[in-house]
């Protein structure tokens, strides 16, 4: 049977019918649907863990006990894990592991766009890179057997486009697998440095071994076509490649760590122009340059965001002598843009009823400097509230409030940190320790709206589920600061601007750390909306004071501002705001 | 449908329209007429009402889950400006098919830029065959302004020419049975809407 897959659940198929039966994550687009997938299948326990590293932990443990598992994170998440990965390749696994790093060139949705491919080589263990839903599913299910068989963990690497395109997947059924049995081995598994440097030897055969496999893979196949053009390439940009040169020969690498040498060598001895095409780094044409091989790579191709059929087309047309193998059609213009308009811009916003806008105005009415963090609250960088000074990795906020305030003591009072509930506990708390610790004075804000909202809406330690949706025992954020060490812990409602307003000054005032947990759920989260609010025409004044929060809900009349009733969800932010009183609940208008 | 060749639709619109669902039932229609089928979608930050677009390409074979810039056969807008925004990736002589909704970007709102007015003038301008609907006020009549998605949807299988059994089958894959019947109507109201 044939199904239309993403290629995070091919992924989480794949997981399945491989007999996987542990997997861990945390949230991160484009990566988040392969748990979420993963969960709803028989025979497989799946878990949101509070960060990557702790996820990589669970597998690592799990894939030692002899499982089959699946770890699954953002291509930023693997800096997370990169600990346990780093010397989970010297131990080896007993079941076989597969850690899918989620990448993100173009940057849809992350602050970065490393190429997380350095990893494998740099860990020395293997790479797999899929190109569409169904090698997806195929490669879970390749890399499980490579990893048992090599005894590594095995990255599967698939970036937005692979992970968020749908195409045809041809399903199958669960392998059912014993898990294998745990036999203690202390020499393969506690890496003091005794053991540690005879496991150094084993990556070093095992590489060895690895290259000879990867000859005869058939992941590593060549389409021959014609020998005029050859290119070598993996990944989503192999569908390009087949639309835009059908007529060239393409060397398609499914594993692209270690590399096929020999095959490699093959195919550049027989193509007349050999190129190689790859999104971000060289890893590629790094690799095969050191073979001595000359190919036309980023000389030509941007290093830089995702790589289209347009740019493929466009830059081989500019160099080759077989211009008869390229399908210029992708090239065809299309209807022009009206150059007459200026088309404003659409960002992101938060949305109407969000519980963070009421927090970055007051930051903003209070001239702070912000230590921020990742979510969506990082939408209040951008106008009209701008009221974000930083945004680094997951839990960066905290630390470097405490680092602003050793650099400028004299900024005492006016930095805080901001950061969301799921955010702090997958990296915040440790900062928060080294407050405590080090007799900072610093205010961290903790945005509480229940919920991991920006991947859409997971669950997380302190929500009181599970990601099977099993109700489980929820952290207490105020307790956890107060056993951090931190003394003046308060929580607020952020939609009562004028407590906020107070709160945040007295605490960032005070000459001791502070944590202010800002409580309120996500506003996609209630189910519930509140009437609306509702302009009374011969009360407002027009002063706009409300535009201030930036809330789709509201839009600037010519006599008057106008509430959008569909999109309000009656917060009152805009309320507290008017100095007239002209913005009521419906029905309490008069006349 | 030419058998031989890949047909490209492209839908925007607006973070939180309903295009992920249209894009859904689209791509199940073509695998009910037997074609191969990849759509790109973006999920993340983008969604926060930001604009967002998802591809669906159907033919013989596929391999690119995007359409290239300027070799969609159709857009399918969900909101007046979004059509302007990406009507250069329509190719010349394709169809251009809008919800004639205007949702003010925040730029807009606050006042630091505008919003183009004679939207669908300017587009019918470069495209002879630009459709537009008010397929939020045919959902409303349906009873729910959510399902203006599906309304669009009606209009755009009419235009592609698909079969409308065809089309009512994959509504049923593809939407939960408690919101079908309206599902269905609000399918019909965008299949019968005079445009």
């Amino acid at each position: 049977m044939k199904e239309l897959l993403t290629g995070n659940e091919a992924i989480a198929r794949g997981a399945y019918e491989s007999g996987v039966t542990v997997a861990a994550a945390y949230p991160g687009t484009p990566s988040t649907e392969i748990l979420e997938n993963l969960v709803r299948y028989p025979g497989v326990y799946a878990q949101w863990s509070p960060n990557e590293k702790v996820a990589m932990e669970v597998g690592v443990g799990a894939a030692i006990g002899g499982a089959r598992v699946l770890v699954a994170m953002k291509h930023v998440g693997v800096n997370v894990a990169a600990d346990p990965l780093f010397t989970l390749a010297y131990t080896g696994v007993n079941g076989g592991l597969v850690l899918v790093s989620a990448d993100d060139p173009g940057m849809h949705s992350s602050q970065n766009e490393q190429d997380n491919r350095n990893y494998a080589r740099f860990a020395k263990v293997p790479l797999l890179e899929p190109s569409n839903s169904q090698e997806c599913k195929d490669m879970v299910g390749v890399a499980l057997e490579l990893s048992e068989q090599f005894d590594t963990p095995v990255i599967l690497r698939t970036t937005t486009r692979v992970a968020h395109s749908q195409s045809m997947v041809e399903l199958g059924e669960r392998q059912e697998g014993q898990a294998k049995p745990y036999v203690k081995n202390p020499q393969k598994y506690v890496m003091v440095p005794a053991h540690a440097r005879g496991r150094h030897l084993v990556v070093e055969e095992r590489r060895k071994r690895l290259h000879d496999y990867v000859e005869t893979s058939p992941l590593n196949r060549v389409d021959w076509e014609d020998r005029r053009i050859g290119i070598i390439t993996g990944g989503i940009v192999y569908e390009y490649v087949k639309e835009v040169v059908p007529g060239a020969s393409v060397l398609k690498l499914g594993i692209t760590f270690p590399l096929p040498e020999r095959l490699i060598r093959e195919f550049a001895a027989q193509v007349e122009e050999l190129y190689v095409i790859e999104e971000l780094e060289p890893f590629l044409e790094e690799q095969i340059r050191l073979m001595g091989i000359e190919v036309t790579g980023k000389k030509l191709f941007p290093r830089v965001g995702e790589i289209s059929q347009r740019v493929i087309a466009e830059k081989i047309l500019s160099v080759t002598a077989h211009k008869d193998l390229i399908n210029d059609a992708v090239l065809a213009e299309g209807v022009e843009t009206d150059k007459d308009v200026r088309i404003p811009v659409r960002p992101p916003v938060m949305c109407p009823g969000c519980p963070h806008r009421g927090v970055f105005y007051i930051l903003s009415q209070l001239k702070m400097t912000v230590m921020g963090d990742i979510g969506c609250y990082t939408l209040g960088a951008l106008p009209p509230l701008e009221a974000m000074d930083t945004c680094i990795c997951m839990g960066a906020s905290v630390g470097s409030a405490l680092g602003m305030e050793k650099a400028h003591p004299e900024m005492h009072g006016k930095v805080v940190a901001v950061i969301g509930d799921s955010t702090f506990l997958h990296s915040g708390i440790t900062g928060l320790l080294d407050i405590a610790y080090n007799k900072g004075a610093t205010t961290t804000i903790i945005l509480d709206n229940r919920t991991t909202a920006m991947t859409g809406h997971q669950d997380h330690p302190a929500t009181g589920r599970t990601l099977r949706k099993e109700p489980t025992n929820p952290v207490d954020l105020a307790g956890l600061a107060r056993a951090l060490g931190i003394n003046r812990v308060v929580v607020v409602d952020p939609f009562d601007l004028d407590n906020l307003k107070n709160v945040i000054q007295d605490e960032a005032a005070a000459d001791e750390p502070s944590v202010i947990i800002a409580q309120r759920p996500c506003a996609l989260l209630v189910k519930e909306k509140g009437l609306p609010y509702v302009v009374e025409a011969g009360t407002c004044i027009n002063c706009k004071k409300c535009m201030k929060l930036g809330c789709p809900a509201l839009t600037a009349g010519v006599e008057t501002v106008i509430v959008n009733t569909t999109l309000c969800t009656g917060c009152g932010l805009c309320s507290q705001l008017c100095p007239t009183g002209a913005l009521k609940k419906e029905g309490e208008v008069i006349g | 449908m030419d058998n031989g060749k890949v047909t490209n639709i492209l839908i925007v619109g607006v973070g939180g329209q309903g295009t992920i669902l249209a894009s859904r039932i689209l791509s199940q229609l073509a695998r009910e007429e037997g074609y191969d089928v990849k759509v790109s979608e973006i999920h993340g930050m983008a969604q926060r009402g930001g604009s967002v677009v998802t591809q669906v390409r159907m033919g013989q074979k596929v391999y690119s889950p995007l359409i290239a810039e300027g070799q969609a056969d159709i857009i399918l807008s969900f909101e007046r400006l979004e059509a302007l925004r990406w009507m250069h990736y329509l190719k010349k002589g394709g169809t251009m098919i809008i919800n004639d909704q205007a949702i003010e970007p925040v730029p807009v709102i606050m006042g630091l830029q505008e919003y183009p007015d004679n939207i669908i003038e300017r587009i019918r301008k470069k495209i002879p065959d630009t459709v537009a609907v008010d397929a939020l006020s045919l959902a409303r009549k349906c009873g729910n302004d959510k399902a203006a998605n599906v309304v669009l949807m009606g209009l755009l299988a009419r235009k592609m020419g698909f079969a409308k059994e065809k089309c009512l089958r994959a509504l049923e894959e593809k939407v939960p049975p408690k919101f079908l019947e309206l599902n269905k109507k609000a399918f019909e109201e965008g299949w019968n809407a005079e445009v």
